[in-house]
């Protein structure tokens, strides 16, 4: 199993565009993953069920921690992180 | 108290009736025990699978309507309803309780919808709704009601809506639409599009109206007004000009199947926009004398996946059969910029309307293409085809879709199948580059066919679907003009015919413009054909070529309205 804890800068966090984003990506590995939203101390949730992901309410500025674990889980996870930092390829809306 | 209302005129005609609200209906719910557990489960798995292809179809339509961020929220809808917590949920709740299935949903969408409900936060209760939005769609196939929404219709009434999409309008009773009002949309969004096709007047982007139910409105289509309550005074006016204007419509549709030929005696060609063989017949009982633009990507659109070259054969087949040897230009699959493709994944574009769309999409999907050119040549043995190829830049482009045609042509003869080998083969100019290498491009093909609505935004690079600028988009702006006259000349130097397919064709006011300039062929929504015919008739091209020569020298679309309003 591999994991990372990382900031979401997204301004809007985990919600609407960047969730279905993160969870249609999530879908293309084979790999268990899970996000837990380390700010608000969440159980951990699926990351390739959106209301799950919703539930997780995870806010711009938020810490999560996403772990995988399968065949491809160094990839999901690699994919996962880069999709977080480079913002869901959206320019001009971190937050703050 | 009567009041007053501005939008955007999308579908001219003066209309007087009470106001219909449309919103979704939730039905009512019965629950039951079943004994069948298994069987419960399926039925509801089912009604999930069709719920999940009306939201395919309601985000295709979306983003054809109102662009990504319409289309991703029933894309968003569509993997809640995927999601185990809810589909799943409800079908473990047949399982382990018997419960049928429309409680199960409902138990299912209520409980994930009042946890989202309580973390207390206005993005999560909109959540909320959404599921409960999700759930209704579900029970709605569970319990056989369609896609509802005008059951209760029972008097003609102006149609009041958020918006509406192509299904909702097209499956309102007919006869009981008096106009549509909508909040959202633009002149060139798909219900003012099918308004128009329908010839019911329609203002939309009245943006958030407060509209009651039942309310008395007087629509004016072309102004884009609306009135609650209106005065007697008003309603006198109006109808005045609706009985003037009915008294015109009925003396061109006396006349609609003859031809249009001005004072001089110069005959030009008048056929229609169509998407379907539905069109084909009622283009043809209103005047058409063929088809100058037949879209066959609607056909591709309001069904859930890619038509297989039979379906295709199907549909391009009854076509040419109406309208027999009567030329019928087909386009070739316009897909892109704001119309996506059920089941093919069009990828993110910062800019769709600058990416692939039109011919460079079916260049890069060589074999969608050659199932629709197989499809179309099979069909068209014995009519009268011409293959049109949308947003061609350049000769490049031209010739590689020539290859792919002359390729399909040559298996079909290698295969024994029969298909047309006359046929004729052009291009929309609806890049500015297009047309002003009109000349180039002239040799190369039989004719052009000019596409305004597009040639329009481009050129003024004003996106006609951004209600902030779509009105900076006018087609009567001197450079549209100047291109369509360069493009037209280039043709006629190398005896090209050539047409025009946009908006513009269609409206009354810019016929002594068109004829001046030469416009060969002019394609229009059905129902404006009698009155271009009629107002054709009235006109004579000595001196309409005049005409046009000042339009092309005014420095505003206002001097050009100005100028042609007042031939």
């Amino acid at each position: 199993m591999v994991e990372a804890i990382l900031a979401v800068t997204h301004a809007v966090g985990l919600h609407a565009r960047p969730a279905a984003t993160f969870v249609k990506t999530a879908k293309e590995f084979e790999s268990a993953i899970t996000v837990t939203n380390l700010t608000r101390g969440s159980d951990p949730a699926d990351a390739k069920s959106l209301v799950q992901v919703f539930k997780a309410a995870v806010a711009g500025g938020h810490d999560v921690k996403i772990t995988a674990h399968g065949s491809d889980e160094v990839q999901a996870l690699a994919t996962l992180v880069g999709l977080i930092e480079a913002n869901f390829g959206e320019e001009g809306v971190h937050g703050q | 108290m009567s009041s007053r209302l501005d939008g955007i005129g999308a579908s001219a005609g003066i209309a007087l009736g009470p106001a219909f609200l449309h919103q979704a209906e939730v039905p009512e719910i019965h629950a039951y025990q079943v004994d069948d557990r298994i069987a419960e489960a399926i039925r509801l798995e089912d009604a999930v699978a069709l719920a999940l292809e009306r939201l395919k179809r309601l985000e295709s339509h979306a983003l054809a309507q109102a662009g990504s961020d319409a289309s991703e929220i029933f894309e968003a809808h569509r993997m809640f309803l995927e999601d185990p917590s809810f589909a799943g949920a409800a079908i473990e709740i047949v399982r382990s309780q018997g419960l049928c299935a429309q409680a199960a949903i409902s138990v299912a969408a209520g409980e994930l919808a009042s946890e989202f409900g309580d973390i207390g936060d206005e993005y999560f209760s909109q959540r909320a709704a959404d599921i409960r939005d999700i759930g209704t769609l579900v029970i709605r196939q569970l319990l056989g009601l369609g896609e509802g929404g005008f059951s209760h219709l029972i008097e003609p009434s102006v149609i009041v809506a958020g918006d509406l999409t192509p299904s909702e309008t097209v499956s309102i009773p007919s006869g009981m639409a008096l106009a549509f009002v909508t909040d959202v949309g633009s002149p060139t969004s798909h219900t003012a599009i099918l308004a128009r096709g329908l010839g019911i007047p329609a203002v939309v982007g009245v943006g958030g109206n407060r509209i009651e139910s039942g309310v008395t409105l007087a629509v004016d289509g072309e102004a884009g007004t609306v009135w609650i309550e209106p005065e007697q005074s008003t309603i006198d006016l109006l109808m005045r000009r609706k009985s003037e204007i009915d008294a015109g419509r009925a003396r061109a549709a006396s006349h609609a199947s003859e031809p249009a030929v001005t004072g001089d005696g110069h005959r030009i060609e008048v056929v229609a926009n169509i998407a379907n063989p539905d069109d084909a017949v009622r283009a043809l009982e209103l005047g058409a004398e063929g088809v100058g633009l037949f879209r066959t990507e609607l056909l591709f659109l309001d069904r859930g996946a890619v038509p297989t070259e039979e379906e295709q054969y199907e549909a391009y087949r009854q076509v040419f059969d109406v309208f027999g040897h009567l030329p019928v230009v087909v386009r070739t699959l316009d897909i892109g910029g704001d119309k996506g493709l059920p089941g093919i994944d069009m990828g993110e574009e910062l800019n769709p309307f600058l990416g692939k769309r039109g011919v460079r999409f079916t260049l890069a999907e060589p074999s969608l293409f050659r199932t629709q050119i197989r499809a179309l040549l099979r069909s068209a043995v014995d009519a009268n085809l011409k293959v049109m190829l949308p947003m061609i830049a350049s000769l490049a482009e031209i010739e590689a879709v020539r290859e792919q045609v002359d390729r399909a042509r040559a298996e079909l003869a290698d295969e024994g199948v029969p298909h047309a080998v006359h046929y004729e083969f052009g291009i929309m100019i609806e890049v500015p580059a297009a047309a002003i290498t009109a000349d180039l491009l002239a040799p190369h093909v039989d004719f052009f066919s000019i596409g305004t609505n597009d040639l329009t935004q481009y050129t003024l690079a004003a996106d006609r679907t951004n209600p902030a600028v779509s009105s900076l988009a006018d087609p009567f702006h001197p450079a549209v003009l100047r291109l369509i006259a360069q493009t037209i000349e280039a043709a006629h130097a190398h005896d090209k015919w050539v047409g025009l397919c946009g908006e513009l064709a269609g409206d009354p006011v810019a016929a002594p413009l068109l004829l001046g300039l030469g416009l060969d062929e002019w394609s229009m929504s059905p129902p404006a054909i009698a009155l271009v015919k009629e107002r054709v008739r009235t006109l004579l091209r000595e001196d309409c070529r005049v005409i046009a020569a000042t339009c092309l020298q005014a420095t505003s679309p206002v001097q050009v309205r100005r100028i042609l309003e007042g031939v």
